[in-house]
């Protein structure tokens, strides 16, 4: 620790801090535009300028180092100059229209111009025009005149996404941010640039223009895609969602989140909305009200229970779903005597769970400073966003990233070993791993395999290193050999002293797991109830035409059915259900999600419900009410979760009590055909919301992936 | 085409710019004639015994890493390439103990406006250049060069090579040289033509095949360099004074210059003058007598100013100019600088609004684009200056410029700022009339130039 002075003040702060970093210490704010704590430093837009004593010329306070001693004003004349300036070159240029900027308002080029512009230009030349460009349907970059090269959407494409993809092209005046010959953005972190645009340069094209930032309120929640459980703020005007930026959590999301979490909400507000209860009758759907499609349902279901038995009931809901609602769905089946709940709709093999439910094996932000991790069956990149951008950071550190997996794609960071074999031969790539490792410790292998070079390759490099990870990805988890995967990739972590654990593939898996939204006792697992064994189905959140490993198959094994109950906030299932139950999105319920490494985070709905839509576990009371069933008779969600909380023992920073999480390998179920390929969902068809998000429709990776389902159907 | 037609008028006139027996005691530039620059010729003027004596090959103890420096500490010998930094001193930065790849780089792009010296150097005598990174690297323990050369002197580029590849074959470079356990590869590149790549860091960027833009500063090249590793940055003209300090002594060069200004300096002398060229003199020459050399003004015309030390350096009036001798001390005290040595002279019938318009839009178009003072006040002061040259000053602009300069200078990443505002300030400075007579009277002061 050294200490210096900045403006009077004494900081103590460690060595090898720049000035920037004393001064966010000490609460003290230094103008800046081009200085980003999660970038590197650039020091180009030199609006950090300081006074330092000693030092002729004023100091860039993000690129200065603090020495003992030193002494630093910040408010100086000589400083305040200097800033100013700074801010006279940056105005001369820049378009002074800000009533007409769809940034207005939220512009740091604005804000500072207040405190550092002058109140008329000396510049009484010609402005520089800066032509527009067209990087795809996410981000607009219409009005680049107004850029000023701070280059941190560069500098976030290099460091945080991995992918240079925005560069500063030509030189001095003609000196513009532009994509390599007029191509698209297309990383799955995009969004994120136009948040770290100082100005109005790149802008939300699906946003622009709509609403004025003062005219939004903001509110907190929670990402309902990938198990990463982002942090949101969801901006709202007029009961209406209008936005959705990264609330910073540097225990989960950082600043940063992913474009399926940030562009989705587009769905909420579209035309396949489920307004109100609809009834078929005829083949024809029909409008009808709450009362009229609750006595159906449970009537429905009544019978069905007289006429084939319990058994014949089950209940297929999504882990998208809040853990408030899996629960009452577990509660509700069983209470109307049927064990046949299940949320693993892709799975192939079904195993019990053993001391707890399966999760990251390890926290969040520890893949950040990970020294060495084998990833098994995954798309990380695209399944992941956020977790790939952490261990991304991690590589830039030294880390080496190994995987088993059937394709090379392209994760943006360097991957040291990928021993690339179709599905069917990854229980055999981790046994050579494991022999290899065995080889080099002097030890057995359980498993007979060969220590082939590139198994040796990745067995030395999880032998190194004290920080280390096998993450099991969503193909593993979904493997028809998923249990010996996780068998071998235990022994490869005990032997190397390395954490195991599932990416897990949606916002609430492992909640799912908790809330018991998993069959016990004989009851039907997903695949069994898909295949043909209900006369009652109740879909929550789920699609399984496009939700499940069974695919088509699934739509034939409903249309068996006698009644099929859909609760979701779209017009989803049409042809094979009898009635649409209209429940909340995740933006117009209370719940809770509980993200891969266990971590319980509850959110508020944002607005209210959309025309006669209400929050599923209000409807899945209002259900057991009407039958007269026991155990869901709460008055709100806050109820369920305390009665949930209970049992869940979660820690004060609101993780599960890590004696309900464990990856031990469980009892199998029935064996499956080891050549089935794992379902996987591509990272815009990963769930009901972001299937329908218009825009994220029309970006790269949601076309290429139409293009492989086209070409493998 | 037009560059093209006037270089070829350049060529018939039979001028070369160093080829002539207008210098004083050269060391570099002595006993060329256009086609000696072969490795058996620069042997025979004496070539590789420095290399040789610094290795101890043929007779005598090899020296010291700790000598070769301390000899070039004595020498006095100052960075050519603009600053003026004791060699010496930067050599001695090098961390030698490092245990990974240190590099050496010359600096060779010579983009400067007047200069035209390290073209000379190492189109007529390369093998100096490559003695002298050889006698360096052994100095640092470095064991791989670079030689970034402008992109616009293609053939020298090649010329280079050439030089290179008879240094490799004589064992002169590489594996092993001579025999002794010195290993050194040197290599040569070319840029592109950009001037902002003859910034150091800037010049590292640009080797490492990225867009040529300075780095800031800390980390300094000594610790975080090319690749990341330390490396040392030199002028073309400064490695080629190493084997003759090495060959003849510390003192020796010393006294062939003035105290802390060590050596003789080779000035590339343009303008109006009547023998436009390069001349080697000793530190200190007065500034009448490297005139004199240069056949004086041309015409017969009175001086005006001179810009001594390439376009950068700010511009002294006649009066200061003939009271300098030609040398880092005596040019700073006049308030200007040496910079690289490019000597631009001024007669009395140049426009100095005319000239400082050329001056500004280089900077402007050189100007790399990163930083904000730069980039935008750049083109702030060219179209200023521009609009007095074209009538349509106002009065208010002549502090405009000045103030727009003092808020760009010292406030950039790199020197080019600096090197941008210099020119404006000095102008003003020392010609204001001229700058009002343009914005009073929509025209120029100075008669028209025949």
């Amino acid at each position: 620790m050294i200490e210096i002075e900045l403006d009077g003040k004494k900081v103590d702060i460690v060595e090898g801090s720049m000035i920037m970093h004393a001064a966010e210490k000490a609460g003290t704010y230094i103008p800046h535009f081009c200085y980003h704590k999660k970038l590197s430093i650039a020091a180009s837009c030199r609006m950090c300028l300081v006074d330092v004593e000693k030092m002729p010329k004023p100091m860039p306070a993000c690129a200065t180092p603090v020495t003992q001693g030193m002494i630093v004003r910040t408010k100086s004349d000589k400083a305040v100059k200097a800033q100013k300036s700074v801010m006279e070159f940056l105005l001369i240029n820049h378009p002074l229209d800000c009533p007409i900027c769809d940034q207005g308002g939220e512009c740091q080029l604005q804000d500072l111009a207040v405190g550092y512009g002058g109140t008329d230009s000396r510049y009484s030349e010609e402005k520089r025009v800066v032509f527009h460009k067209d990087v795809g349907p996410l981000i607009s970059m219409e009005e680049m005149s107004r850029c000023i090269h701070c280059t941190r959407c560069v500098r976030f494409g290099q460091e945080i996404a991995g992918v240079m993809e925005l560069g500063m092209s030509h030189r001095g005046e003609h000196a513009e941010i532009e994509t390599f010959v007029g191509q698209s953005i297309d990383s799955e972190l995009s969004g994120n640039m136009i948040d770290i645009c100082p100005v109005g340069a790149l802008t939300s094209k699906p946003f622009r223009y709509s609403a004025r930032t003062w005219e939004l309120s903001r509110r907190k929640s929670i990402s309902p895609h990938d198990s990463t459980g982002a942090n949101l703020i969801v901006q709202v005007k007029n009961n209406r969602v209008m936005r959705v930026v990264p609330f910073e959590n540097e225990l989960v999301n950082e600043c940063w989140i992913a474009d399926r979490d940030r562009f989705s909400y587009e769905a909420l507000n579209g035309p396949d909305r489920l307004t109100a209860p609809m009834l078929k009758q005829g083949g024809e759907w029909k409008t009808v009200d709450w009362k009229t499609a609750l006595e159906y349902v449970s009537h429905g279901l009544a019978s069905i229970k007289a006429n084939h038995g319990a058994s014949s009931l089950g209940a297929l809901v999504s882990p998208h779903s809040t853990l408030e609602e899996l629960y009452l769905t577990g509660v509700l089946v069983r209470a109307l005597g049927s064990e046949n709940i299940d949320y693993r709709l892709r799975n192939a093999e079904f195993t019990t769970l053993q001391n707890g439910a399966r999760y990251l094996g390890m926290p969040i932000r520890g893949l950040s400073t990970l020294q060495c991790a084998l990833v098994v069956g995954s798309n990380l990149r695209k399944d992941h966003p956020l977790f790939a951008l952490r261990m991304r950071q991690a590589t830039r550190v030294g880390c080496t990233v190994n995987r088993v997996n059937a394709e090379a794609e392209d994760w943006a960071m360097p991957v040291r070993n990928s021993c690339l074999t179709p599905s069917h031969g990854w229980f055999q790539a981790l046994v050579d791993v494991a022999v290899a490792i065995a080889l080099a410790k002097n030890i057995v292998a359980p498993w007979a395999g060969d220590a082939t070079d590139i198994a040796k390759a990745v067995a030395s490099s999880l032998l190194s290193g004290e920080r280390k990870a096998v993450l099991l990805g969503n193909a593993a988890a979904h493997h028809p050999q998923a249990s010996k995967l996780l068998e071998v990739s235990n022994w490869i972590g005990t032997q190397v002293g390395a954490s195991v654990g599932y990416l897990t593939e949606a916002a609430n898996t492992v909640g799912a797991q908790l809330a018991g939204a998993m069959p016990v006792k004989g009851g039907l697992n997903a695949s069994q109830m898909l295949s043909g064994a209900l006369k009652g189905a109740i879909l929550l959140n789920t699609e399984p035409e496009f939700d499940s490993a069974a695919g088509k198959s699934a739509v034939s094994a409903m249309k068996k059915c006698e009644m099929v109950v859909t609760l979701s906030p779209f017009k989803a299932n049409l042809d094979i259900s009898d009635v649409l139950l209209p429940i909340a999105p995740f933006t117009e319920t209370p719940g809770t999600f509980v993200n891969a490494e266990g971590r319980l985070q509850s959110f508020h709905a944002v607005v209210k419900p959309l025309g006669e839509a209400r929050p599923g576990w209000k409807v899945l009371r209002a259900i057991a009410d009407v039958l007269k069933l026991p155990g869901l008779a709460y008055d709100s969600s806050q109820e369920v979760l305390a009665k949930l909380h209970v049992s869940l023992d979660a820690d004060a920073l609101g993780c599960v009590s890590a004696a309900r999480l464990s990856n031990e390998c469980g009892v199998s179920g029935e064996a499956v055909n080891v050549d089935l390929k794992p379902s996987v969902a591509t990272i815009y068809q990963l769930d009901s919301i972001v299937r329908r998000a218009s825009t994220l429709q029309m970006s790269a990776d949601a076309k290429a992936s139409s293009v492989q389902e086209v070409s493998a159907s | 085409m037009k560059a093209q037609h006037i270089l070829s008028q350049f060529r018939a006139t039979g001028i070369q710019t160093c080829l002539h027996d207008r210098h004083i005691d050269p060391q570099i530039l002595a006993g060329l004639n256009g086609s000696n620059w072969r490795l058996k010729d620069y042997e025979a003027r004496g070539g590789y015994q420095a290399l040789r004596k610094v290795l101890g090959i043929g007779g005598g103890e090899a020296m010291t890493q700790d000598q070769v420096i301390a000899t070039v500490k004595e020498s006095a010998l100052r960075g050519r390439g603009g600053a003026g930094f004791p060699t010496g001193l930067k050599w001695s930065f090098m961390p030698r103990q490092f245990p990974g790849q240190k590099y050496l780089v010359c600096n060779s792009d010579e983009g400067e406006p007047g200069t035209c010296k390290d073209r000379d150097i190492m189109e007529f005598n390369p093998h100096i250049v490559i003695e002298g990174m050889a006698i360096a690297a052994y100095a640092m323990g470095i064991s791989v060069g670079y030689n970034y050369i402008h992109g616009e002197i293609f053939s020298t580029y090649e010329r280079f090579e050439e030089a290179l590849d008879e240094a490799r074959a004589a064992g002169l470079l590489g594996n092993n040289i001579l025999g002794s356990s010195f290993t050194f590869q040197l290599h040569a590149a070319h840029g592109f033509g950009a001037y902002i790549c003859g910034e150091e860091t800037a010049l590292l960027e640009s080797l490492e095949g990225k867009k040529g833009q300075p780095r800031f500063k800390p980390p300094f090249p000594a610790s975080f360099g090319l690749y990341g590793k330390p490396t040392t940055i030199n002028n073309t003209e400064t490695f080629a004074a190493v084997p003759w300090i090495l060959r003849n002594g510390g003192q020796a060069y010393l006294e062939c210059g003035k105290p802390n200004n060590g050596g003789t300096k080779i000035y590339s002398v343009s303008g109006d003058v009547e023998l436009p060229g390069n001349f080697e003199v000793p530190m200190g020459t007065p500034f009448a007598k490297v005139l004199e050399l240069a056949g004086g003004v041309r015409k017969g015309r009175k001086l005006k100013a001179v810009i001594p030390g390439g376009s950068s350096s700010p511009i002294l009036p006649a009066s200061i100019m003939m009271a300098c001798t030609m040398d880092y001390d005596s040019i700073a005290k006049a308030g200007s600088m040496l910079g690289s040595g490019a000597v631009i002279v001024l007669d009395d019938s140049r426009c100095m609004v005319k000239s400082l318009q050329r001056l500004s839009y280089f900077y402007m178009h050189e100007s790399c684009g990163q930083c904000t003072p730069c980039r935008e006040g750049t083109g702030w002061l060219s179209r200023v200056v521009d609009r007095i040259e074209n009538g349509h000053g106002q009065a208010t602009d002549l502090d405009l410029l000045d103030s727009v300069a003092e808020d760009i200078q010292g406030r950039t990443i790199c020197a080019l700022g600096d090197a941008a505002a210099m020119p404006v300030r000095a102008m003003i400075k020392h010609f204001r009339n001229e700058f009002e007579y343009h914005v009073q009277h929509k025209t120029c002061m100075a008669a028209a130039y025949d």
